[in-house]
């Protein structure tokens, strides 16, 4: 065991301070140090995407990275997703388009779908079956999750 | 919205969703119920087959911040083997105690401040083993000099039974045509994206041992959980937290692990968390069974199947763990599937090998029964030279026919699956799609088109397991016969007139708590927003019994049923009570729009609210003999769940539905990559509540099929290692995988349930491995190719293509 290092990190526009050991996952720290549970682990080695947060405004998988990398970042996690004590527009429409059963998969699914339609504001079905790729679901068959990010596009366009 | 709408049928949106959307879920990995949590981490054997000479836990023990580790040896000492469904004397045990039978077999358990150091100790521990030669292909075990498993057996083989329905040997004899087959499904898991999760609190004080886990029934498990640990069943809690993250059958198979953490939190004396991570599920969770199957069919010549003959050797890995063999016995009542021939011969032999174990996987067993069946039924209409929908019509039963009793003893209860299957290729264009198919192979492009038909058990009946006991077995007095399928619900209204319904279903994100509050509306005369749902699992405090949970497509048939019964008990009462009060006989009042009200509509009427203020504020105003409070509980039954009866008739379901299916595809003979060209899908599940819950059930199912006919498989190589043991390796389908699919549905309400709703929860898992090898085995059909195995991974597509162009 290595002796704890300190990390800064922004989360949802937080700032907080913790400490943890070097190989402290950054998942973890997330969800055991930082109390933010939202965040799911289903493979921990990068696969699934269940854990998929953004970092400085990428999408990125929180269970392949230490904490120790995110000293200095910009975190937003799905606790953060609801602006001004209101549903995203994007949770709206997967609440709309039953994008979610069990609801694992879906803060990383819903965090991935924005990192997508930041970069591509129109995506076509295709684009966006390929951009959700990145996570896998196993209730939904993704129809109400494609349909989903389809309407949402939209909406913030 | 008006308090008079129905609210039963409608796509309501989901109450569960707010929470899920937003982070504030609860798992069991978000959950902290007790203070003080230690972590566990599970050492495994490496080995697939090995005899364990000792371990040495000193160097795990010396790492600072670990309080603990148990071996088999403690497991010995201190639990019993679970029981199991099969009278060989298979000793299974919560961790192996004397040889590993699998890889990834638990065999000790080390618990630590934090999970990374439990981890670190895990590392240390060293375990002795003696590797013995190991055996994973079912065929193989059962060979004479075949390296045997269980010593006290003695053979491979875990059960076998030979059922016979009608004169089998008649219908072949008579035949005008016999054809055979031999088929190989393979082992698969739906993976959830959830791992399995307990948590344990052992009080040496109270003696009660309390577990969280995202395990979701059959509470059957639960005794079984209590008689191996040796605690009185009501010592033992059972808690399921509110969110479970999918399980689709997977998590039934949790139990083992239950016992081996409460085992390690008793003698450890901390409250001991372990969460599995994604390669012990592969590894060690649980999945269906790999199947060899050698079918034959008997037929006249005008395409009139007179009989079947089913040979199977399902492989249940290093152990039998319950409720298997129901990966044989659970389609009891269905083998036949929607056809009406009478004479069956299924010889079920169920194996064990050193593979990993088995158990419920959506579509429990009946992705087997419709792949063989349907491809023999291609293999009939190719043989006469018929069209695969044509003699698909001649062999349905016929709606007239309804209830049939099918000659293995199901019931199946409504339908018409000629209109279905009408239906389905009506959608598809059927006639067109032929044509097209046509010019695309004039063309040289390998077009082709597939049907599955399927009849859909839900709701299991608890007593069809014990169709894998011989009848003489099932004789003895000492046997005790088993049946059943209740589910139970509480409706209660407080002294404000606000209700409350209440269950203990163990959802893993159906949306229980929407259907219910649609039904409870419905019955009250309220909206679904007034109705508040508790679905949270604790076998403390909620009316359960053995069959009670998620699984085998419950809920939308037996635990619908129960929160309508409840919910009218209810009604009655508060008719009752207004008639004394209105001093009127209850017959002249009805409960319409959320008050009780003179039927005639003259006369005042009291709303729920002002009853409940009365009810609860005065009880003098009850009439005598009126129990005070108002809430109602129903735990209802299916009564047409029966034993096994002495010819190994069961009604091994309770509702049956119907599902066909047409696909067409193309498959390029180049890489071997199959399109899904048309993929039309029709469902009888009765009473549909929620259109949009039931349509997600059914594009889940169907994935779930299609990962299992093209993509999935744990495989293991002859040493019995596993090859695919991360997601890199374990292909699940994504989003670019997904068909487009045509939804439809037929309704043939259920005349046993009081909404008329069946189960849906399983649906096309059953039918895509069938209705895609069908199509796949026609498009290569000018190849002479036929699919037997899945998955039709491109590797193996392609060294079909290659081996038929060189022929």
């Amino acid at each position: 065991m290595s002796d704890p290092v300190t990390v800064r990190v922004t989360v949802n526009g937080v700032a907080h301070t913790g400490r943890c050991e070097p190989r402290k996952l950054l998942v973890d720290f997330l969800r055991e140090d930082l109390g933010l549970t939202g965040t799911h682990v289903g493979c921990e080695h990068g696969v699934c995407g269940a854990c998929t947060i953004l970092f400085n405004g990428e999408a990125a998988r929180s269970c392949i990275m230490l904490a120790v990398q995110a000293d200095g970042a910009e975190l937003l996690t799905i606790e953060g997703l609801m602006q001004d004590g209101r549903l995203h527009p994007l949770q709206e429409a997967f609440r709309e388009h039953h994008g979610l059963q069990c609801g694992f998969c879906t803060p990383g699914m819903l965090l991935t779908a924005l990192d997508l339609l930041r970069t591509n504001p129109s995506p076509t079905e295709d684009e966006i079956r390929e951009g959700v790729s990145a996570v896998l679901c196993r209730c939904t068959g993704y129809h109400g999750i494609i349909k989903a990010v389809e309407a949402a596009a939209q909406k913030m366009r | 919205m008006s308090r008079a709408e129905r609210w039963i049928g409608k796509p309501v949106k989901r109450v569960e969703d707010a929470r899920l959307l937003t982070g504030r879920g609860t798992y069991i990995d978000d959950h902290p119920p007790v203070a003080g949590l230690h972590h566990a981490a599970i050492v495994r054997s490496p080995h697939a087959h090995a005899r364990i000479l000792g371990y040495d836990l000193e160097a795990a023990l010396a790492v600072d911040g670990v309080v603990g580790a148990i071996t088999g040896e403690d497991v010995l000492r201190l639990t019993k083997p679970f029981s199991v469904g099969v009278a060989a004397p298979v000793r299974y045990y919560c961790a192996a105690t004397d040889k590993v039978r699998f890889v990834g077999e638990p065999v000790a358990v080390v618990v630590a401040k934090t999970r990374y150091v439990a981890e670190d100790a895990a590392d240390r521990v060293r375990v002795r083993y003696e590797p013995l030669p190991a055996v994973t292909d079912p065929e193989t075990a059962l060979e004479p000099d075949a390296p045997i498993l269980h010593d006290a057996v003695g053979t491979n083989l875990a059960g076998h039974r030979r059922l016979v329905y009608g004169d089998p040997d008649r219908a072949f004899r008579e035949a005008d045509v016999v054809i055979k087959e031999r088929f190989r499904f393979p082992k698969y898991s739906s993976t959830p994206i959830e791992t399995y999760g307990v948590i344990v609190k052992w009080d040496p004080l109270d003696g009660v041992c309390t577990v969280w886990s995202n395990f979701m029934g059959p509470f059957i498990m639960h005794p079984l959980t209590a008689r191996a640990l040796g605690v009185p069943e009501n010592k033992l809690r059972f808690i399921v937290p509110p969110d479970i993250g999918g399980s689709f059958g997977i998590k039934t198979s949790i139990y083992p692990y239950i016992a081996l953490i409460a085992l390690t939190a008793r003698l450890t004396g901390v409250s001991v968390k372990w969460i599995e991570d994604r390669r012990e599920h592969l590894l060690a969770s649980s999945s269906g069974t790999d199947r060899i199957a050698d079918r034959e069919l008997a037929a006249k010549k005008d395409g009139t199947i007179l009989g079947m003959r089913f040979r199977w050797l399902d492989n249940v890995g290093g152990y039998i763990r319950s409720p298997e063999p129901g990966c044989s016995f659970r389609p009891t009542g269905n083998f036949v599937g929607p056809y009406r021939f009478r004479h069956l011969e299924v010889d079920a032999s169920t194996v064990m090998t050193n593979k990993s174990l088995t158990g419920p996987n959506r579509g429990y067993a009946c992705g087997h029964l419709y792949f063989e069946t349907e491809g023999m039924v291609d293999r009939l209409a190719d043989a006469l030279g018929m069209d695969p929908a044509e003699v698909r019509r001649r062999n349905l039963i016929p709606s007239a026919e309804m209830p049939y009793r099918t000659p293995s003893g199901g019931l199946y209860d409504s339908g018409d699956y000629p209109k279905a299957f009408a239906k389905a290729l009506e959608i598809a264009k059927y006639a067109e799609l032929r044509r097209e198919q046509a010019t695309a192979r004039a063309a040289g492009r390998y077009v082709g088109i597939g049907l599955a038909l399927a009849v859909d058990p839900s709701v299991s009946n608890m007593g069809y397991v014990a169709a894998a006991l011989d009848p003489q077995f099932r004789a003895k007095p000492e046997y005790l016969p088993k049946s059943g399928a209740v589910d139970s619900a509480t409706v209660k209204i407080d002294p404000l007139g606000r209700v409350i319904t209440i269950v203990g279903t163990a959802p893993q994100g159906q949306g229980h708590a929407t259907v219910v509050s649609q039904i409870v509306a419905d019955e009250l005369g309220l909206t679904p927003e007034e109705i508040t749902v508790v679905d949270e699992m604790d076998t403390f405090t909620r009316v359960w019994s053995i069959s009670s949970g998620t699984y085998s497509s419950r809920f939308g048939s037996v635990g619908t049923s129960a929160v309508a019964l409840a919910a009218r008990k209810l009604k009655a009462k508060l008719v009752e009570y207004a008639a004394h009060l209105m001093d009127v006989p209850p017959d002249r009042l009805e409960f319409r729009d959320g008050a009780v009200r003179v039927r005639t509509g003259k006369g005042p009427s009291y709303a729920i609210k002002d009853l409940a203020g009365r009810a609860h504020w005065n009880t003098e105003s009850l009439p005598d003999g009126m129990e005070p409070g108002l809430q109602a509980t129903a735990v209802f039954g299916f009564t047409g769940s029966k034993a096994v009866d002495a010819e190994d008739r069961v009604n091994s379901s309770n509702t049956y539905g119907f599902i066909a299916e047409v696909m067409a595809v193309e498959v390029d003979p180049e890489t071997a990559a199959v399109k899904i060209l048309r993929y039309v899908t029709i469902h009888d599940a009765g009473t549909i509540i929620n259109p949009m819950i039931a349509e997600g059930q059914i594009y889940g199912g169907a994935l779930h099929g299609l990962g299992g006919a093209l993509y999935e498989e744990l495989a293991y190589d002859a040493d019995g290692q596993l090859l695919t043991g991360t997601f890199m390796d374990y292909l699940v389908p994504t989003a670019n995988e997904a068909p487009t699919i045509d939804i439809a549905h037929v309704v043939s309400p259920s005349p046993l349930t009081p909404l008329g709703s069946k189960g849906l929860g399983e649906s096309s898992s059953m039918t895509v491995p069938a209705v895609i090898a069908n199509a796949v085995s026609d498009a290569l059909s000018p190849l002479g190719i036929r699919i037997t195995e899945l998955p039709m991974t491109p590797t193996r597509l392609y060294e079909l293509i290659k081996k038929a162009r060189q022929a």
